[in-house]
């Protein structure tokens, strides 16, 4: 049985005021798909194409107008609050934004700890043990316990916001361009340490994205989104470039060269 | 051959400090760099390294009571460090652009585009409204901008995000600068419409000979569009070469991380080369 | 280094200074039986309207009364049942804030809506109309001025919670699992504090002078019980030969209202919170 399996999703967005008979545009159209445990799904879409709006429908915050979400086998919007609560610890999120995702006036330690005081009941000498091997694991130290938000950088931020989506080992992490706000130095880093956990753990990952590259680096499967359908679905990276596919073809050549000796749009014969 | 081996854009011995009531710090040091006609200058950085700060010292942006800027920054052979203010605003969007990071924030939410495009056309020219809307429209079609009218009507909430870049490159392009420095122009938008902006930049390049000093981390962007590269790292220029040196033989450690993290398409074992 | 420091004492030495006032009002309110030297109401017309003495410190009113002591004792009220107002309309405020502003939907719309009505009826009116059902006295001021108080600290906090709830961290805290009272507990609140404390003290200047001021029409504490809103009502008649009877009560007022005030923005400033 899949770890995560979506089923023919739909949704628009329903304006408060009263539209005459005007048909909302669909935000989602039709999305279905499976995720294994322990596998990354690279899901790679322009702005707009729906792809945040798919992670909250998937980490239940968003009801979609039709179709199911099925979490190791739970529908997450028709179960009872004592089995959401269970399915909660398994499902985990790291959003774009490292700075809004944390509560500014609490320390490293409060903000990693908040997922263990909600499921585990550990003593205070337990609790700070366990925080200071996610920080470590994270690559930070326990240096960084009592130090607040604004006294992070992003990059390090985003480490905080790993350790604690992974405090409760859970089996499915969203990443929502958990990189796209970062510098490439640092991107490089954290999707190495996401892929690092991703070996310890055995950990599945949504991850949510406009960047082939970085999509590329993690995902063993790849999706194609585009106007709120799921295009194509790749097994595979070599099924992806052998795709004929427009929009994926047009992706493909977007992608800038990594050596300037390979370079597209200014060609040698050009020099001024 | 001579004036083709000047420079257009040469800044020398750019110190830039700032005063603050704990002390004097300085932002960024010892910074050299020439650019030729037609040449494109990539500027390799973090956040933090000095890179806006460079190209803040040449638009001459900073404020003088607390910031103190030394060393000569020529354009034409003309000293603009130290210039008025008066003069200086005549240079700016004429003879030297500035296109930045982020779209949405170059232009005012109230306005249309249309609105303020003609504005600035006109603030550098004496065209009336209405020819100062044709050179508008002229301008968008020239770099292939869909429904240009159309676009001038919108306000910017409207457009997207590589959409609005691209009509802020026509704008800059529009007076024909013989300098545009573009800072970040792609790193806000999603890979299609970053190919969109630098096919535009390279149009421009190619149509009017403009010098353009690109800032940028993607080291995509470089390989794609640069001449020759400056890399650096907390205010100073840590190493300087040409782009296929840059690539092919990286002196500095830095550099050398760089190219050494950034994320890939191919593995080692099976590199994919696209060919046009 | 110097200078930043210099700054930062400021508003620094303003704090420290308004909360020792406020901690010695504060102790004359509890004291105020042991440092009077006479019986506030204990009336003596053989001694009326004297000057001051070792007797009587500030002299005497119009019926013989120490002034002295009835300042101290009219502490108790003015500043003791100002900060019951203020406390009971913030708690009010606060819980009713919080539960429009995260709840939302018809419930919010309720307490809203209910608020309104309340905020549009002047305190003085609200309060004179408690007093034609139950005559003049305290509790009923008081009573008028916490139902009319409390809306505008519940529509503040529900501003705050409103834009609160849309944080990314709110969110990031249901994922972790947190139940809405922990999400209140830790997140919420916390973040809502800050500003309370420093509108709380711009806050306590309004309920005295409107308890006060209530009492100077009449229409709160009665006499005998000394109050200084009442104790310059009572003055007022004297204006002329003991002009001391009135600027005594005033001048406390005045003084309290304003150290309020300094320490109010003081905080605000140090805080980085917004004064209004």
């Amino acid at each position: 049985m899949s770890l995560l399996q979506v089923k023919q999703v739909n949704l628009s967005f329903h304006s408060k005021r009263f539209f005459k008979g005007k048909d909302q545009p669909k935000v989602l159209k039709d999305i279905s798909f499976d995720i294994q445990e322990g596998t990354c799904l690279g899901l790679i879409g322009t702005s707009g194409a729906g792809k945040s709006t798919l992670g909250r429908v998937i980490l239940g915050i968003q009801r979609p107008d039709q179709g199911q979400v099925l979490f190791q086998g739970h529908d997450i919007y028709k179960a009872d609050k004592h089995t959401r609560q269970k399915i909660r610890r398994d499902l985990q999120v790291v959003f774009q934004d490292s700075y809004s995702s944390v509560n500014p006036r609490m320390t490293a330690e409060s903000i990693i700890s908040e997922p263990l005081e909600n499921y585990e009941k550990l003593t205070i000498e337990e609790q700070r043990r366990n925080v200071i091997e996610l920080l470590e694991r994270v690559g930070l130290s326990e240096k960084d316990l009592k130090k607040y938000p604004h006294q992070f950088s992003g990059g390090q931020l985003q480490r905080i916001n790993i350790a604690r989506a992974i405090a409760l080992k859970p089996r499915l992490i969203v990443l929502d361009e958990s990189v796209s706000s970062l510098d490439m130095v640092t991107q490089s880093l954290i999707l190495q340490l996401l892929s690092d956990l991703k070996d310890d753990y055995g950990l599945a990952y949504l991850f949510i994205t406009h960047d082939i590259k970085a999509a590329f680096s993690i995902s063993d499967q790849i999706g194609m989104l585009e106007k709120g359908e799921l295009l194509e679905l790749y097994d595979s990276k070599d099924e992806f470039f052998a795709s004929k596919h427009p929009v994926v073809k047009r992706l493909r050549d977007s992608v800038l060269s990594e050596h300037p000796r390979f370079r597209m749009i200014r060609t040698w014969e050009n020099r001024v | 051959m001579e004036s083709k081996e000047r420079f257009i854009l040469h800044v020398r011995d750019l110190h830039v400090e700032v005063r603050t009531k704990e002390g004097s710090f300085k932002l960024v040091e010892d910074i050299n760099f020439g650019i030729k006609k037609g040449e494109i200058l990539g500027l390799v950085g973090e956040s933090g390294s000095g890179k806006t700060v460079t190209s803040m010292s040449i638009l001459q942006l900073h404020d003088r009571k607390n910031i103190q800027v030394t060393g000569s920054i020529t354009l034409h052979d003309r000293e603009l460090n130290g210039l008025k203010n008066t003069e200086m605003r005549k240079i700016r969007g004429k003879d030297i652009a500035f296109i930045m990071q982020n779209p949405m924030n170059a232009f005012t939410p109230v306005f249309t585009i249309g609105h303020q495009f003609i504005e600035t056309i006109q603030a550098h020219t004496s065209l009336n409204k209405k020819d100062a809307r044709e050179l508008a429209v002229d301008v968008m079609e020239s770099v292939n901008l869909p429904e240009p009218e159309k676009l001038l009507k919108l306000y910017p909430f409207q457009l997207s995000g590589g959409m609005l870049q691209r009509v802020m490159i026509a704008m800059a392009a529009c007076l024909k600068p013989s300098v545009i420095i573009a800072d970040e122009p792609t790193t806000a938008l999603d890979l299609h419409s970053q190919l969109l902006v630098l096919r535009l930049l390279e149009k421009i390049r190619l149509e009017h000979g403009t010098s353009i000093l690109l800032i940028s981390h993607d080291l995509g962007v470089i390989s794609e569009m640069a001449d020759h590269v400056i890399v650096m790292k907390h205010g100073k220029i840590v190493e300087t070469a040409n782009v296929l040196e840059l690539f092919d033989n990286p002196q500095h450690e830095y550099t050398k991380k760089l190219l050494r993290t950034r994320p890939t398409l191919y593995s080692e074992k099976q590199p994919y080369t696209y060919t046009l | 280094m110097i200078a930043k420091l210099q700054y930062q004492l400021k508003s620094q030495k303003v704090i420290v200074i308004s909360s020792f006032i406020l901690l010695g009002l504060f102790m004359i309110t509890l004291f105020a039986p042991w440092l009077a030297p006479n019986d506030p109401i204990a009336v003596n017309l053989a001694h009326k309207l004297q000057q001051p003495s070792w007797d009587y410190p500030l002299g005497t009113d119009h019926l013989g009364r120490c002034t002295f002591s009835r300042i101290l004792y009219g502490a108790r009220i003015s500043l003791g049942f100002a900060m019951l107002i203020f406390i009971s309309a913030l708690s009010i405020g606060l819980i009713i804030g919080i539960i429009a502003g995260y709840k939302g939907g018809w419930v919010d719309q309720l307490l809203m809506r209910v608020g309104d009505g309340l905020m549009a009826i002047p305190s003085l009116l609200l309060v004179i109309g408690f007093v034609g059902i139950w005559g003049a006295g305290l509790k009923q001021v008081i009573l008028g001025l916490i139902l009319v108080q409390w809306v505008y600290y519940a529509r503040v906090i529900r501003g705050m919670v409103l834009s609160l709830k849309e944080q990314n961290y709110i969110t990031a805290a249901k994922i972790s699992g947190s139940s809405t009272w922990t999400i209140m507990k830790k997140h919420i609140i916390p973040n809502v504090i800050p500003s309370l404390a420093v509108m709380g003290t711009l806050e306590m200047g309004w309920a005295i002078m409107n308890l006060s001021s209530m009492s100077f029409l009449g229409l709160g504490v009665q006499p005998p019980t000394p109050e200084w809103g009442a104790m310059i009502l009572e003055g007022k008649s004297y204006i002329r030969t003991n002009p001391a009877l009135m600027l005594y009560p005033g001048l406390m007022i005045m003084i309290v209202v304003v150290t309020f005030n300094l320490l109010g923005e003081a905080l605000a400033e140090r805080y980085g919170v917004k004064s209004r």
